[in-house]
């Protein structure tokens, strides 16, 4: 752990929690309180998790809508550009406007387009790729991928107090308290 | 009242008394131990076939087409036949990952990471081929909308074009999907592995993963949008490659059972392909209380399920070949079940037909064995499926004068092994140094993970299903 000095700013208080349960029960305790520049860290999604720190609806739908539109009308609008305007051929004496014939493609488009919005507007959201985060700096963190569960409430929060939140995770019944730095 | 029925609870996904930490060691353990050495042979092994392949292609390229055994009538061969045959088998990968995962079926998570990655494999040895068959390589790229000095474009009202286009986005999605998938697994091993290099090469891929539960709302919420795309993709992938038949006026081609057939087809076959690798590598790896007797049952029940779906189209397309009353239709029938290729096709009705029937047995559908024995069969079979589809009806075209038997050639048949050594070049690769088990998902469907299996003292009480006693009333 870094000694803290003036260069060092504190970013955050980390909890450590034994089990999905407490972690959730800590984080209504702390929404309750009224923070709202926390986080829960798990090695798996939580059931119930988003009504304990009372998520908002993600926005993904949307971002993936408007990808999968964009797929649908642009494949669209590029075989009308091909094969209608820009070098019409008669193709056994079909039409040129071959609706029925665009499907597969543009059906596609917009599904490679929607797959796009999906993942990379997850990682839009989620701020991804980040490589490097305070919160790496403890070395107890590391558990979070295999079975750590921790809260972190961080500086950011306007009612942000050291002493009250120490206690307040105390309460609730953290097994390991940690104070994380900015480097 | 003697009880009338008896009470069959759902069969737990991880089987021994395993905590988180113990899943995370046995899967990821695997990736930090040093290299086997029948790793090294193995994929020595593979190296060798994957050269034969480069070798015959290269060959391919210097020599033409005519190395291999087409000829008129018969202008698509095993080309044709391999890359229905690995696209195909990929199709399970995306079945177990999507359509699983849509239906709520806990158990897909102990080998979708294992079978997405077979997928991604079997579509890139599936790619191969219709990029190779075209003869003028160097102009492959006529295939994309791409200006060229001709100022002109694809042809959009062609399946071969269609193709294109689904199987390069179902390989781009699959990816994107194992991706996702992987990412959490990834941070493990970057919290976990040793050396400063393997750090530094996870930890990038890992993209700087914490498992912060704001991260895995939106992180849940793109993976089930994926798992909803992924799922009419896979059925438009292999519908259009059907269409590549279906769309054409070929006697035993033109009909429009096709798409679902080759969709069950598909699934039929990747399922067994799953199979024969997760029985090799859970023995070896030793992940047996990860991937169960349950899992292989459940499996077989799926392979029993399409293959039956198979055997269905298989006697449908007899009898609208009659019920159609088409001269030419009735004849390719008929000559596909007593013709020069019957062999081909008597193969074909026993392995795709017969075989899954023995998984109405309990029994054997539990018999690690004889499933790994099924599953080649299967395989094989549904190999001949394409085999008849392809080659008969060209064979014994509209006019008798041009018919003529075909046989594949020596550059035929090692084209074909040696696509087998890209596919297990891949997954030697994928073994070793990936996690072959999606540990954060396994995780995620223990009974451990669930907040409400623990009492006040935060002490794990597992679950306890209630057996409603039979009431006068009810029973």
């Amino acid at each position: 752990m870094k000694k803290e000095t003036s260069d060092n700013k504190l970013y955050g208080i980390l909890a450590e929690f034994r089990n999905p349960k407490e972690l959730i029960e800590a984080a209504k305790l702390i929404n309750d309180n009224g923070y709202r520049n926390y986080d829960t860290f798990s090695p798996f999604p939580i059931h119930g998790m988003d009504k304990a720190m009372s998520l908002k609806k993600s926005k993904l739908g949307w971002i993936v809508a408007v990808h999968g539109l964009a797929g649908l009308t642009g494949a669209f609008a590029m075989i009308y550009y091909m094969s209608v305007y820009d070098y019409p051929l008669n193709i056994s004496g079909k039409t040129l406007m071959n609706i029925p014939a665009w499907i597969p493609v543009v059906f596609e488009l917009t599904i490679l387009l929607s797959a796009f919005g999906a993942v990379f507007g997850m990682f839009f959201l989620n701020g991804l790729p980040k490589l490097n985060h305070p919160l790496f700096n403890s070395e107890n963190f590391k558990k979070v991928t295999d079975d750590g569960f921790f809260v972190c409430i961080e500086t950011e929060d306007p009612q942000f107090d050291d002493e009250k939140v120490q206690k307040l995770l105390e309460g609730a019944g953290a097994t390991n308290i940690e104070r994380i730095f900015d480097e | 009242m003697s009880k009338t029925y008896e009470y069959v609870p759902e069969p737990a996904l991880v089987k021994g008394n395993h905590d988180f930490k113990d899943i995370t060691a046995m899967v990821t353990d695997i990736n930090m131990r040093p290299t086997p050495t029948a790793w090294y042979i193995a994929f020595g092994i593979s190296n060798i076939l994957l050269l034969l392949l480069l070798v015959s292609i290269a060959y391919l390229f210097w020599e033409g087409t005519g190395i291999w055994g087409l000829n008129q009538p018969v202008g698509w061969g095993w080309a044709i036949i391999n890359f229905v045959w690995w696209v195909g088998i990929g199709h399970a990968g995306t079945l177990i990952s999507a359509i699983l995962f849509l239906f709520r079926q806990g158990w897909r998570t102990a080998i979708n990471r294992f079978a997405e990655a077979m997928t991604i494999f079997a579509v890139m040895c599936a790619g191969i081929f219709p990029a190779i068959h075209v003869g003028r390589i160097w102009v492959i790229y006529w295939v994309f909308p791409i200006p060229n000095s001709m100022a002109m474009w694809p042809n959009f009202n062609s399946p071969l074009l269609w193709d294109v286009f689904a199987v390069s986005t179902y390989f781009t999605v699959s990816f994107l999907f194992w991706y996702v998938g992987l990412i959490p697994d990834l941070a493990t091993l970057r919290d976990r592995i040793k050396s400063k290099f393997g750090k530094l090469i996870y930890g990038t891929f890992a993209l700087g993963w914490r498992g912060s539960n704001r991260h895995w709302w939106n992180y849940e919420k793109s993976y089930m949008l994926l798992a909803g795309l992924a799922t009419p993709l896979v059925l438009s992938v292999h519908t259009i490659v059907s269409f590549d038949f279906a769309v054409s006026l070929i006697p035993g081609w033109h009909t429009t059972i096709f798409p679902p057939y080759f969709v069950a087809g598909a699934v039929f076959s990747g399922f067994a392909m799953v199979l024969t690798l997760m029985i090799i590598v859970r023995k070896i790896y030793k992940l047996e209380d990860i991937m169960t007797v349950d899992h292989i049952e459940k499996m077989n029940i799926i392979i029993l399920v399409t293959g039956s779906m198979v055997g269905f189209a298989y006697a449908m397309e007899f009898f609208i070949a009659w019920y159609g009353g088409v001269e030419y239709e009735k004849a390719i029938f008929i000559i596909r079940a007593t013709g020069p290729y019957a062999w081909a096709y008597w193969i074909m009705i026993t392995c795709n037909v017969l075989s899954p029937q023995f998984f109405w047995s309990k029994k054997l559908r539990r018999h690690v064995g004889f499933t790994f024995f099924i599953s080649i069969v299967v395989n094989i079979g549904m190999w001949f499926e394409r085999f008849v589809i392809a080659v008969t009806s060209l064979s014994t075209d509209f006019l008798p004068s041009s018919w003529g038997y075909y046989s594949p050639t020596f550059w035929d048949v090692v084209t074909y092994i040696g696509t087998f050594g890209l596919f297990f070049t891949f997954f030697l690769l994928f073994l070793r140094f990936l996690p072959m088990v999606a540990v954060a998902e396994l995780k995620g469907v223990m009974p451990q993970a669930d907040p409400h299996n623990y009492d006040n003292d935060g002490n794990y009480v597992p679950p306890v299903v209630e057996i409603p006693e039979p009431t006068r009333k009810s029973v």
